[in-house]
């Protein structure tokens, strides 16, 4: 299943405490 | 919910959370609260076990024991052959420990380790309550 990436740190913290689900940010420095 | 930041894209993401090196994962509780680091590449599996230790890790930092003791005893169970495994033994006693009161819960997590895990740091840090 493919994972459906969110770019905006905000929007997404928003949407986790409306939805009371945690959130998992990738840090990435890698070559797009 | 997953949250992807490039350092091209995000610089300020980085700042924001500390990270100084890449690849970080962070696992944050649903109050935007730091739950769980990992930094570094980890293999496939190895960074899935530690994915499901930082949600266990949710659970016990919010005093849902129960429901830690469930997720760290899950990790060991899926993840044998991990790093994770270990850590999540130890939590996994810990949790349950913590949910009864039950010193019995820690000397269990010793004997656990005299089985398998003998060099992990966690075995070290159960070793107190061999008996």
């Amino acid at each position: 299943m493919a994972v459906k990436w969110n770019k905006d740190v905000d929007a997404a913290l928003a949407e986790a405490k409306a939805r009371n689900k945690p959130l998992l940010i990738d840090f990435s420095a890698a070559p797009a | 919910m997953p949250v992807q930041a490039h350092i091209k894209e995000h610089p300020v993401y980085f700042h924001r959370f500390d990270v100084l090196w890449t690849p970080t994962a962070l696992i944050l509780d649903s109050s935007g609260i730091e739950r769980y680091r990992s930094e570094g590449y980890l293999p496939n599996l190895e960074f899935r076990a530690q994915l499901e230790i930082g949600l266990a890790r949710i659970a016990f930092m919010h005093k849902q024991w129960p429901e830690a003791e469930r997720r760290y005893t899950a990790v060991a169970e899926k993840y044998p052959n991990t790093s994770a495994a270990p850590e999540a033994i130890y939590w996994s006693g810990v949790s349950r420990y913590k949910a009864t009161n039950d010193h019995t819960a820690l000397g269990a997590v010793a004997d656990k380790f005299k089985e398998r895990y003998q060099s992990s740091v966690w075995a070290l840090k159960a070793s107190i309550w061999s008996h």
